[in-house]
């Protein structure tokens, strides 16, 4: 896998799922524990980081169990109360 | 033939019942049977102990089941009740009575299930189905979890509330199907089969508690093979701890019940999340301050290097330089300049007392010509009566030789 490096093409941190930010985040970590790396890039990674870490909380806090239905090939809502 | 009067043995009750009791006891059949029969009598004491006859249309049987094993009984008894019971013939001595003592009782039929249910793990075990190789590992953090059960009923309920607890960032993708009966084993296979269109991360199977009969579908041959192709893993959590299905051994995990299915779907939890995220942005701290701060160490080093070999530290090391050197040629020359000074007064003074001044001051006289200005030093260049001028230290005068003498 390519080492992080501006040429990759990022998407923005609030469209990311919980998996996609948590991977990037560790990568990101991993980096600046480990590479040479030149100070901007530091200091971009940083703040990406922090973005990223930021949207993972979010989305764990804000977190609504979903549930849907399959009839078939189709799926559709569920309706919990229903039963 | 008349009976004797006099028989070579004489028992006692007691005797005679204890022998009764012996015979009974010693007999290996009748320490191992089923009985099948109708419930009559039914009592059901405080002590916990239950007792009944299991009558057909000639004969009865006093039963009686302790309470340990009263208490594991699955099912509600009721006279009238046909039944099969299991236990072992006793006697009970102080009311002369044989009655079995019985420790499982199970509706009529289930015996029949129970033969159907080991003929079919025989042949599906030898055909592999539940071999351990086959089963797969539950993905630790699932995106996505099907769950084929009863749409409505506590199982879904519940799993649902586990689930959202666990990990509400997951998404649960239901397929509702009859879970017994009939109709059943299709509409499970069917309800399998459009989850695993979806692909789903892992499928729990799931069904509340009930009697062997109620978790028949899970045994049915259509169940049990669909469980076992499955793409995808399967978590089957039917019935209650004690209750083994057919699915059960096919599946890739089996949970004791739909909600310890619903846990063991969750490995990870939201707890679990968010640790994670903490440690994460700890560490991207750490890491971020740990490379700053090399970058200064090594920043300050740099420029360290960099005043040490600067023009201007040159210069101003030279100009110490300078200032030390001229400090040294001022101090040897003004020493030169001494000395010499010292050495011209010195000369100066020896001059001195040579100079003629000196002479004359001593008190004595240059006489010269008058004429000429020759400086007479012997007394052959004086004439008598020649006019001469007598130099002294303060002045000179005019004389005329007089005569000479030598």
């Amino acid at each position: 896998m390519p080492k992080s490096s501006s040429k990759k093409t990022e998407k923005v941190v609030e469209e990311l799922s919980y998996e996609e930010a948590l991977v990037e985040l560790e990568e990101i970590v991993s980096t600046l524990e480990g590479e040479q790396i030149q100070l901007e890039e530091a200091i971009k990674l940083f703040e990406r980081g922090q973005a990223l870490a930021s949207r993972c909380g979010t989305l764990l806090e804000a977190a609504e169990l979903k549930v849907k239905q399959v009839v078939g090939d189709v799926v559709i809502p569920f309706d919990e109360e229903s039963e | 033939m008349q009976p004797s009067l006099f028989s070579t043995q004489q028992w006692t009750v007691s005797k005679l019942t204890f022998f009764i009791r012996r015979l009974l006891e010693e007999n290996e059949t009748l320490q191992d049977v089923w009985v099948q029969g109708e419930i009559s009598n039914l009592s059901r004491p405080a002590s916990g102990h239950i007792y009944f006859t299991l009558k057909d249309s000639s004969a009865a049987l006093k039963c009686v089941m302790w309470r340990t094993s009263a208490m594991r009984l699955g099912m509600a008894l009721q006279d009238g009740m046909e039944v099969e019971v299991h236990g072992k013939i006793g006697v009970y001595e102080v009311s002369g009575q044989y009655q079995l003592y019985a420790d499982q009782i199970r509706p009529v039929g289930e015996g029949a299930l129970y033969q159907e249910f080991m003929r079919l793990k025989a042949m599906l075990e030898a055909e592999g189905l539940f071999a351990p190789e086959r089963k797969r590992p539950i993905p630790l953090l699932p995106k996505r979890i099907g769950i084929v059960t009863s749409g409505t009923g506590a199982a879904l309920r519940d799993m649902l509330n586990i689930l959202r607890r666990r990990l509400p960032i997951v998404e649960v993708l239901l397929a509702p199907s009859p879970v017994q009966g009939t109709e059943a084993p299709p509409a499970i296979v069917s309800a399998l089969n459009s989850l695993i269109l979806q692909s789903p991360d892992v499928i729990i199977l799931a069904r509340g508690g009930g009697s062997i009969e109620d978790l028949w579908a899970f045994n049915d041959e259509r169940v049990v093979r669909a469980v076992a192709s499955s793409s995808i893993p399967i978590i089957c959590g039917v019935g209650h701890e004690t209750d083994f299905t057919l699915s059960d051994f096919a599946a890739d995990l089996r949970a004791p019940t739909p909600t310890a299915a619903a846990e063991l779907a969750t490995q990870l939890t939201i707890q679990d999340l968010t640790v994670t995220i903490s440690s994460l942005q700890s560490r991207l701290n750490t890491a971020t301050l740990d490379f700053l701060n090399d970058q200064r160490t090594f920043l300050a080093s740099l420029l360290a290097t960099l005043r040490y070999a600067s023009p201007d530290r040159r210069i101003q090391s030279e100009r110490q330089r300078l200032d030390e050197l001229s400090r040294r040629v001022y101090s040897s020359l003004s020493h030169r300049i001494q000395l010499q000074s010292t050495h011209i007064q010195g000369t100066q003074r020896r001059l001195e007392a040579l100079s003629p001044l000196a002479v004359l001051r001593r008190g004595f006289a240059v006489v010269t010509q008058k004429e000429d200005g020759t400086v007479i030093s012997r007394v052959a260049q004086a004439q008598p009566g020649q006019k001469v001028v007598i130099r002294v230290s303060d002045g000179q005068m005019d004389a005329e030789i007089v005569n000479q003498k030598s």
